[in-house]
């Protein structure tokens, strides 16, 4: 992690793990987790899928609590729209 | 089409047996003479088993088809023999790109592993790596036949027998154990009736090989969604020879034999690199895949091998690399049971080991194709912003998914290993496919920890700082190897040294000690496929001949 990145709140590098489970590979927690989001997604339209994600960043928000964080990460998805 | 490579065509001779009307028995029968079918018959010719091979066609396979050779198939080939042969004429990358529309939107360096022999993988047209077993084959006395094509297969409890069509008319055969390495279409396992399971993709891929005229970088590129192949991917990447392949992603709902023809496919390729550049077309195929795999690898006298046993998709290139791995796993076990050393049910955990490994690869395969084909509005949604933030932020880079390139499964729930008692750090547990590292060999040359490990028989690794103070241990340590299934000792020695009766490897980096989180008196276990069986802190014989009988299904 560069100087800069510590200043930051918002966590910008792989973060993915599960409690108790060990990987011998690199790349398997965040493939596990995007496996899981888009599986969470299967047989829904459109519709659903978007109320779906924007109840999951409901979710995710709240566990993250930390509004500066928050803003941050607004701030970032808000640059690549 | 240009031609940079020149096809073999193998004699077809009428074997002794059909000429003088007497079936004949062999211990191993080999049908398929393609990457995996061949790696099966050298390693039986190098553990001193006869072996016929049978391919129905005489040649190598037409086009280039698998070109990604990863490491662990080329350390395996390197016992085998090729190794050298195969990294010499192959082609290495480093730099791979990755473009989201117009823009690159990340590249990175992979950097081959320091401090490893093998990269993590080579380019090389299947061909080549072919006629290379084939040359290994004929010089270690494989009974190869060619052009001959089995018809049926009648399965008995002591022994399989076939009939096989050449040329001159029908002939029978009779096999102890018989490996199916026939493909993914393997007409052996529907002669048998069995069930190969799992997803088949509504996708078709384009594959071209192209000449290029001018230099070009050696380079990976990975489109997604560009300008001049919309809502697909493209991906381009350097074989040998000048020559470089191109996969564009076509979509289900297009005519594969339209596809293929030329006037098609170079307006695709001249959008693709731009007018000016000049190439030749060399070879075009069209290709769909599925991701599946049979139940059970073995079945009684039958062992199914390669993509006869379980297909993925071509992305991470784990077909031909899984299929060479299965071999590995399987031929030093067929071994001691046909020697009697070992119960038959030992070739169950080839099944259920390999089975293990198909199944991780099968689940990265459709991982990669899940991403890089989404199936639904809002999986493209979440691919399109892992790679918009990819440009900027290093965790949506390591989500992006183009690939996740072959490597050895990590056995751990396999119940040949023996479990921890001691504690060690590190990834090299029980069932982990071996790291490599430098070592200076008992001549004093310069050589590696896995070109030392494998092929004949089991092996333990003894740490130590300096080899000639072992003392009486020593003695203990050379009586493994006159066992029925002897341990050969490999003292890994922090100094340069040499002792009477073990070989002794300098641990010239201290990367064995470091990879293996190894002190003073610390013991590896080592299967003849290079993965760990057991280890301790502390060598104790009684611990070893026990690790060594569960390891073979002898306790």
């Amino acid at each position: 992690m560069t100087k800069g990145e510590l200043a930051m709140p918002l966590t910008l590098t792989p973060n993915f793990s599960e409690a108790g489970k060990r990987y011998f590979r690199a790349f398997s927690p965040g493939d596990d987790f995007y496996e899981m989001l888009i599986d969470a997604h299967r047989d829904l339209d459109d519709g659903e899928s978007a109320m779906l994600n924007a109840q999951l960043i409901l979710l995710l928000a709240n566990h993250i609590g930390d509004l500066a964080v928050l803003r941050e990460a607004l701030a970032k998805a808000r640059e690549g729209a | 089409m240009l031609q940079t490579y020149t096809y073999p065509k193998y004699p077809y001779v009428q074997p002794a047996e059909q000429k003088e009307r007497v079936a004949r028995r062999y211990p191993v029968v080999i049908v398929g003479a393609g990457p995996v079918g061949m790696a099966a018959a050298i390693d039986c010719r190098l553990h001193g088993i006869p072996v016929v091979l049978l391919d129905e066609d005489d040649t190598v396979s037409i086009g280039s088809r698998g070109v990604c050779y990863a490491k662990r198939a080329l350390e395996i080939l390197d016992r085998l023999g090729v190794g050298e042969r195969v990294v010499a004429k192959g082609v290495s990358w480093n730099v791979g790109r990755t473009f989201f529309h117009e823009e690159e939107v990340f590249n990175f360096n992979l950097l081959p592993e320091p401090d490893h022999k093998r990269p993590g993988m080579i380019n090389l047209q299947q061909y080549y790596l072919e006629q290379y077993l084939v040359e290994r084959c004929v010089e270690l006395g494989v009974d190869l036949r060619w052009k001959n094509r089995v018809v049926s297969v009648q399965r008995m409890s002591d022994q399989v027998r076939l009939t096989i069509e050449t040329p001159d008319g029908t002939y029978g055969i009779e096999a102890d154990w018989l490996i199916a390495a026939d493909g993914a279409k393997s007409p052996i396992r529907k002669l048998m009736g069995l069930e190969v399971e799992g997803k088949i993709f509504h996708d078709r891929f384009l594959i071209a090989d192209v000449v290029m005229k001018a230099d070009f970088p050696a380079e990976r590129w990975f489109w997604f969604d560009p300008p001049f192949h919309p809502n697909q991917s493209v991906l381009l990447h350097r074989q040998a020879d000048n020559v470089w392949r191109i996969d564009f992603q076509l979509g289900w709902n297009t005519d594969p034999e339209e596809e293929k023809k030329p006037e098609k496919v170079i307006p695709r390729i001249k959008a693709m690199l731009g007018d000016e550049r000049e190439f030749e077309l060399e070879w075009v195929s069209v290709y769909t895949f599925q991701c599946r795999r049979m139940q059970e690898f073995r079945h009684g006298r039958v062992l199914f091998v390669g993509d006869a046993a379980h297909q993925v998709s071509p992305f991470g290139a784990r077909g031909a690399n899984s299929g060479i791995q299965d071999t590995d796993n399987l031929v030093w076990k067929l071994k001691l049971v046909l020697d009697g050393k070992a119960p038959e049910k030992l070739l169950d955990t080839y099944s259920s080991e390999r089975v293990a490994a198909a199944d991780e690869n099968i689940l990265n395969s459709t991982r990669s194709t899940d991403f890089i084909t989404p199936k639904s509005n809002t999986s493209r949604l979440f691919r399109n912003a892992v790679l918009t933030l990819a440009e900027h932020h290093a965790f949506a880079r390591a989500l992006v998914n183009s690939g996740r390139l072959s490597v050895p499964a990590f056995l751990t729930e396999s119940p040949l290993n023996t479990a921890d008692e001691d504690e060690f750090a590190g990834r090299m547990v029980p069932g982990a496919p071996m790291d490599d590292a430098p070592v200076g060999l008992p001549d004093g040359g310069k050589g590696w920890l896995l070109d030392q490990i494998g092929g004949q028989g089991f092996q333990l690794l003894y740490f130590t700082d300096v080899a000639e103070r072992l003392g009486d241990r020593l003695e203990r340590l050379r009586e493994l190897t006159v066992d029925a299934v002897p341990v050969e000792p490999l003292i890994v020695s922090e100094k340069a040294g040499s002792v009477a009766g073990a070989r002794v490897l300098h641990d010239l980096m201290h990367l064995v000690a470091k990879r293996y989180d190894a002190r003073e008196g610390s013991v590896y276990l080592l299967r003849p496929d290079q993965h760990v069986v057991a280890r301790w802190r502390k060598f104790d014989a009684h611990k070893v001949r026990a690790a060594v009988a569960r390891a073979i299904c002898n306790q």
